[in-house]
């Protein structure tokens, strides 16, 4: 492998992985209020890359298609996508909260189902160009081209974390969150208002995952009804590899996930057809060797 | 009202528990029996559909009704059983019958591969998992030279019983009712003994369950072998009956439609089970028109169900 | 030898430390108590025991083979067995259905001898029901054998959680807070109980429980834990004069 390769696999690593890390944070944090792995998560990635194309296409008549084009699709899909999440909650996860987890797992699994089967219907299952003109002008290691859109993407990522982290460690409603996650009932007789809490996390994980579709689908120029699905499954592995429920961990999860994918399917023999196998390889190996993640703690379950 | 039931003196219990459950039970065997003798190919070939899906929504219950874990990959075992009998048939010569007993081998090789490492953990991370096993044994057979790639594999031999080969619908159709009765046996015999009740005990409590003395982890991962090798037996005969099988027959989609007949008619209980199973294997044909939109009414099919009547239109009333 | 040997035993969970050093004994045949405030580490004693928590250090020996860090169910197979202080029922089976699991780990019938029909495997089966139902029999509610375990009454609950864990054919039982929730009469009654599974069956009993009355009247032998440290143990009467309990219990005069 040349250096050049290396910087190239380098950045788009990075890249994905800053993706990756957005949909896994939301992944986490949903996971650390309700204990439960939210299904529908991928597929609210995918309505936040459809809400931002749509507002993409009507503002850009406007302002043109631009970085303040990307910019307002992204507040407002995350925005709208975030309250998504809100609704999904509440009709879904609220009703079955008591239910026994397999219910729990298929009624969350029917919600995504039909995020899915709507943007099917919708579009007909149509690929939609997703056209900015963003432009490629960048600076250039030696030759390998990085564009300015790809440093901002990364840097919008991660800033994106960095207040989610802030908020969740510095703030009141933050505070609640981790009191929830903890223990339930105790937050409760605390007087934290538990289920307005778990909405605020579902708009905020939902928040972020379409935060990552936008961006997701202006870098790649194009958004399907199943971009979600493989997304879902990645998420999930960055989270587990990271420590599900720990907010650096998805982050961290996201980008050694991004890299690995890159370096893995450029090696030899291995070739881009395979990169989903090896995800998985990894989650297996995780799931095997550190099931906690590299990040996450181990918790001793009650009896 | 459930508990007046049950507080019927034992004696009474079985004999009533019979005649209510093996006279509808012979009625639908006779109809199912005479069935391609009145209904024309087409009808014929449905009919077939439904007990394909019987066959794999028995076997998926066993994993999600029996052993409560949830599977989104079933297909995959599905896959397993096919490929391997129509590799075998196909490209080494295998006589049909021989390519079962691998399949089957191979199917459970599969289970442990996946299942051992994460029945040990949450519930949830299985279902994950298995997700993403599904799409993984899709994407090898679309990329290996074996499995004929995308385009898939043909020229799967038709089996031959005591000189008599396989080729009509009807034919398939009888072998599936074959099969389908056979699966709901062997179900049947394992609900009612030692490993079925441990299922259900880790079930509805699996700390319980281990502190009375189950081994969880070794339960779970027999109930998830099981139902992949119900699969895969069921593979073996679909493969024989279409001829050609590609990786498309495979899907996500596939996983949800047995996991739909699964929970439409009522987790963990028989009949509730081949109720659904008959509606899944309907609904494609009710839908011919949908188009597109047919995704979205299976998606608020399950959502209802799981919202309304989470323990399906035929519900368990054994306890 | 004793049945039950508990050697220094420790367990924290990160930082906080649940038990320091623990070490007491359980003689075969003897009702054992364990007491202690709210907090004092008795369930998680118990989990340790029953290889719910994997102790930070110390020993366990049943009947002299070392079982610290085994997993539960090869402890309940070694012949130690266990209720919960919130019943855990398996509330959607029958009654029958929840005293046969305890059989589970005494039989060995598999899923291909089911599917083959085996006569072995239904004689097996017959067997398993059979103890079910003995056991049912044994805490008086045989009549509710084909009743929803979910729908008992709560002292009914409690006895068939008791008739679950006799059925695993256990040594040494191990009961938390076997008379929470139930009224005079019924206490009463479990005491009763208590006794024939030691003088009927000859299962030793260790027993965590905050009625003092319950306690002084059926053990034979009181543990006393406070602060996850084991202060006391001996006979009720002596245990009962200990200044260390009654400090525990009432905290010193100022």
């Amino acid at each position: 492998m040349t250096l050049d390769l290396v910087i190239q696999q380098l950045v788009n690593g990075l890249i994905v992985g800053s993706f990756y890390a957005l949909i896994a944070l939301g992944y986490s944090m949903v996971f650390g209020v309700i204990k439960l792995l939210n299904f529908a998560h991928g597929d609210i990635y995918m309505s936040g890359a459809f809400v931002g194309l749509i507002v993409f296409s009507f503002v850009g008549i406007w302002v043109g298609n631009g970085w303040l084009g990307v910019v307002c699709a992204l507040l407002v899909s995350m925005l709208a996508v975030g309250l998504l999440g809100v609704v999904i909650e509440r009709f879904v996860y609220r009703p079955m909260r008591n239910a026994p987890r397999l219910s729990i797992l298929i009624t969350a699994l029917g919600a995504s189902m039909v995020l899915n089967g709507t943007a099917l219907a919708l579009t007909g299952g149509r690929h939609y160009a997703f056209n900015t003109d963003l432009g490629f002008a960048g600076v250039d290691i030696s030759t390998v081209h990085i564009t300015y859109t790809q440093m901002v993407l990364v840097a919008a990522s991660i800033a994106l974390m960095a207040g989610m982290q802030a908020f969740v460690s510095r703030t009141m409603y933050g505070k609640a969150m981790r009191a929830v996650s903890i223990d339930m009932g105790a937050s409760r007789l605390m007087g934290i208002d538990v289920d307005r809490v778990i909405a605020l996390t579902f708009f905020m994980g939902s928040a972020l995952a379409a935060g990552g579709g936008v961006m997701a689908g202006a870098y790649y120029g194009s958004v399907h009804f199943f971009m979600g699905f493989i997304m879902g499954l990645k998420a999930f592995t960055a989270a587990v590899i990271g420590g599900i429920g720990s907010v650096p961990g998805a982050m961290l999860g996201g980008l050694l996930l991004g890299l690995l994918e890159a370096f893995g399917s450029s090696l030899p023999f291995v070739g881009s057809e395979w990169r989903d196998v090896f995800v998985f390889g990894a989650l297996i190996l995780f799931l095997v060797f550190k099931p906690t993640g590299l990040l996450g703690r181990s918790v001793v379950e009650r009896v | 009202m459930i508990d007046e039931v049950r507080t019927m003196p034992a004696a009474v219990q079985p004999q009533l528990m019979r005649w209510s459950v093996v006279l509808p039970g012979l009625a639908a065997l006779a109809c199912a029996l005479v069935l391609p003798q009145f209904a024309n190919a087409y009808v014929t070939e449905v009919a077939t559909t439904a007990l394909l899906y019987i066959v794999l929504c028995l076997g998926l219950n066993i994993v999600v009704g029996y052993a409560g874990l949830l599977d989104l990959g079933y297909a995959a075992f599905f896959a397993v059983g096919a490929y391997t009998s129509g590799i075998l048939t196909a490209e080494f010569g295998f006589n049909f019958w021989l390519t079962i007993p691998v399949a089957m081998a191979t199917a459970c090789v599969a289970g442990i591969i996946i299942g051992a490492p994460t029945l040990r953990l949450r519930s949830d991370y299985l279902a994950i998992v298995t997700l993403g096993f599904g799409e993984i044994v899709r994407i090898i057979a679309r990329n290996l030279d074996i499995t004929g790639g995308a385009s898939g594999l043909v020229g799967i031999e038709r089996p031959e019983i005591f000189g008599f080969k396989l080729m009509q619908v009807q034919h398939f159709y009888y072998a599936f009712l074959v099969l389908a009765l056979l699966t709901a046996f062997v179900c049947l015999s394992i609900e009612r003994s030692r490993m079925g009740r441990a299922w259900f005990y880790v079930r509805y409590d699996e700390d319980a369950a281990a502190g009375i003395g189950i081994n969880r982890v070794t339960a779970k991962l027999q109930a998830y072998m099981m139902g992949a090798v119900i699969a895969s037996v069921a593979g073996c005969l679909y493969a024989a009956k279409m001829t050609a099988i590609s990786p498309e027959s495979f899907t996500f989609n596939q996983s949800l439609l047995i996991l739909l007949g699964v929970v439409l008619g009522g987790m963990g209980r028989i009949p509730g089970v081949v109720l659904g199973a008959i509606l899944v294997a309907l609904l494609p044909e009710v839908l011919r028109g949908a188009g597109t939109y047919r995704p979205l009414v299976t998606a608020v099919a399950l959502l209802a169900i799981m919202l309304f009547r989470p323990n399906g239109l035929w519900p368990d009333k054994r306890v | 030898m004793a049945l039950l040997e508990v050697r220094d035993l420790r367990l924290s969970f990160g930082g906080l430390k649940v038990l320091h050093d623990i070490s007491f004994s359980v003689e075969k045949g003897v009702i054992n108590s364990l007491i202690g405030p709210n907090g004092a580490g008795k369930t998680s004693l118990f989990n340790c025991l029953t290889g719910f928590y994997k102790p930070k250090g110390g020993s366990i020996h049943l009947g002299g083979r070392p079982i610290a860090g085994l997993p539960p169910h090869r402890i309940t197979a070694l012949g130690l067995a266990r209720t919960f202080q919130n019943i855990r029922l398996f509330k959607e089976m029958t009654v029958l259905e929840n005293a046969m699991s305890g059989q589970h780990c005494r039989s060995r019938h598999g899923i291909v001898s089911a599917i083959l029909h085996l006569p072995a495997q239904r004689r097996e089966e017959e067997a398993i029901r059979a103890a079910g139902m003995h056991w049912l029999d044994f805490v008086g509610i045989e009549q509710h054998a084909h009743r929803r375990a979910g729908g008992l009454s709560y002292g009914d609950q409690r006895r068939l959680e008791l008739a679950r864990a006799l059925a695993s054919a256990p040594e040494l039982i191990l009961l938390d807070e076997p008379a929470a929730g139930l009224n005079e009469r019924e206490k009463l009654d479990l005491v009763h109980l208590i006794r024939r599974i030691r003088d009927e069956t000859g299962i030793t009993v260790l027993l965590i429980e905050h009625d003092m009355g319950l306690v002084m009247q059926v053990s034979e032998k009181i543990v006393v834990f406070d602060y996850g440290q084991k202060i006391a143990d001996g006979p009720p009467e002596i245990v009962r004069a200990d200044p260390r309990v009654i400090e525990a219990y009432l905290g010193t005069e100022e």
